[in-house]
């Protein structure tokens, strides 16, 4: 079994290995002190370049990434795709060939394209994060999240963890429901039915509990996580109107009652405030949203650190060196 | 070097680091992980015993600062960092189990700048393997022993902490592996 993080890119939770989880959790825990020094940098990707590949439009993941760069010494590049060539009709393959004849050491890319960071990754030679890919995966958000519930939790195995909202196009729902399971977590989805297909059921082996009624699938929580509305994806109706979504769905206080006493609530972001949470909740005691984007830094150094940080290549040419010892003399203490 | 040694070793280090310092007043112990993190400790309870004043202890862990970190393999895990409290003005001494190269301490003392700015730096190793080997202009302050080594040899510090066992042994380098 995989104890630690060895891969060139990070595309997905999927494909990982509890024992790689656990290691990208662990490095980004060390990363958190960093950012609580005065000089919040390490020198650790001095000279090293990473270029943030946005083709939709974030405030969090894309400063989040480039302050982690940043923190490391790498410099950040971001190219937002409103200015970028692409207007022009350049195809995303082509951009990021160009981008890779600049030779960086990491590109992280946000698509709204399912398996855009695949085809990426195949198709050239930098290291590529996945920093969301239309709504198959979010992996640094979701090692964000757990990393969240380990902090104020202490453990995520056997803990309780409802996931509620629109589950349907989320990303962040599908990242978190491979990693929560992976590291024994009790994972329910719950939301209007439109918004939570049954065939969820089937991504994990080991028990994902599919309630169409939100309130059960926060019955005994002891993480409620509230998911956006993606407003952007509703391309159908999938239900009446916001308002009939706020007063039916969105998370108000006397939901809480039915989750574990100490249950604590967060929320991916951007919110839509009144609608698929309460203010009340938001910015009550129990909420860690802040806590979560704290958290996104240190996830994302650890991330960065982990795939840019060393040679890959050399990594894989350069033979173990071999651990024997052929003899032992005492250190005389004449 | 047995575990008597090392103690007797660790015992006059500590009152050394006191009289050069003029007592413990505004010593701070910062042990180089991992092997150096012992060390501090215990010479922080020898210099309670001498002084009656505990000196703070604080942990560095120097892979971010590496200079080989874009040649070496596999990325080596990072531990935590921990200084409790303010350094400036302090009179620190790091400490670490083996001085060789010199390449740690000068890590270490990158570090350290960036947490502040002390009044002075000092450096207490175990084993010193001698200035030949030295790639860098640094030289420990308090040395435990001085012992040569060939470069085809590794120098072995076991500690209770992390090893079970007390004492310090050369070892033959592996030829296929140097």
């Amino acid at each position: 079994m995989q104890t630690t993080f060895n891969r060139r890119h990070l595309l997905g939770i999927r494909e990982l290995q509890p024992g790689e989880i656990n290691h990208l959790l662990d490095t980004a825990e060390t990363f958190r002190e960093v950012s609580k020094r005065q000089i919040k940098k390490v020198p650790a990707l001095r000279g090293r370049t990473v270029i943030n590949l946005f083709f939709e439009p974030s405030t969090r993941t894309r400063t989040s990434f480039e302050i982690a760069a940043k923190r490391l010494s790498a410099d950040a590049v971001n190219v937002s795709v409103s200015t970028s060539s692409v207007t022009k009709g350049e195809t995303l393959l082509d951009t990021a060939r160009n981008l890779e004849a600049m030779a960086p050491d990491c590109i992280v890319i946000r698509h709204s394209m399912a398996g855009a960071p695949f085809h990426l990754a195949r198709m050239t030679n930098a290291p590529i994060v996945n920093a969301g890919d239309g709504a198959h995966e979010h992996p640094t958000q979701a090692l964000l999240d757990a990393l969240t519930i380990r902090e104020y939790k202490g453990r995520i195995e056997g803990l309780k963890v409802a996931i509620v909202g629109d589950i349907l196009h989320s990303r962040v729902a599908r990242s978190n429901i491979y990693l929560l399971t992976k590291l024994g977590a009790n994972v329910s989805v719950g939301g209007p039915g439109t918004l939570v297909p049954d065939e969820f059921a089937e991504l994990v082996e080991n028990g994902l509990r599919v309630e169409k009624n939100f309130e059960d699938a926060i019955e005994g929580a002891d993480v409620v996580m509230i998911l956006r509305i993606q407003r952007e994806r509703q391309d159908a109706a999938f239900f009446p109107s916001m308002r009939e979504y706020a007063v039916h769905y969105g998370l108000q206080p006397r939901h809480l009652e039915r989750a574990a006493p100490d249950a604590i609530v967060m929320h991916p972001g951007p919110m839509n405030r009144g609608v698929e949470i309460s203010s009340e909740i938001a910015d009550g005691s129990r909420s860690l949203i802040l806590d979560q984007v704290t958290n996104g830094v240190a996830v994302r150094m650890a991330v960065l650190y982990l795939l840019a940080g060393g040679s890959h290549t050399e990594a894989e040419e350069r033979p173990q060196p071999a651990r024997k010892q052929k003899r032992e003399r005492k250190v005389s203490t004449e | 070097m047995d575990g008597p040694r090392i103690n007797r070793a660790l015992a006059r280090l500590s009152s050394e680091v006191v009289e050069e310092n003029h007592g413990a007043g505004d010593l701070f112990l910062v042990g180089i992980r991992r092997r150096g993190v012992p060390l501090a400790e215990r010479m922080a309870q020898k210099i309670a015993d001498l002084e009656g004043y505990r000196p703070p202890v604080g942990v560095l862990d120097i892979t971010l600062y590496r200079d080989d970190l874009s040649t070496v393999g596999a990325k080596p895990v990072v531990n935590r960092t921990d200084l409790p409290g303010d350094i400036e003005n302090r009179n620190i001494v790091l400490i670490d189990d083996v001085l060789y190269t010199g390449r740690t301490i000068r890590a270490a003392l990158d570090q350290l700048i960036d947490f502040g700015r002390p009044r002075r730096v000092q450096l207490a190793v175990l084993i010193d393997r001698g200035k030949e080997h030295r790639e860098l202009p640094i030289q420990a302050d308090y040395i435990g022993k001085l012992v040569p080594t060939k470069k085809s040899e590794i120098i072995k510090v076991m500690l209770q902490e992390f090893d079970e066992e007390e004492g310090v042994v050369i070892v033959e380098r592996p030829l296929d592996a140097a």
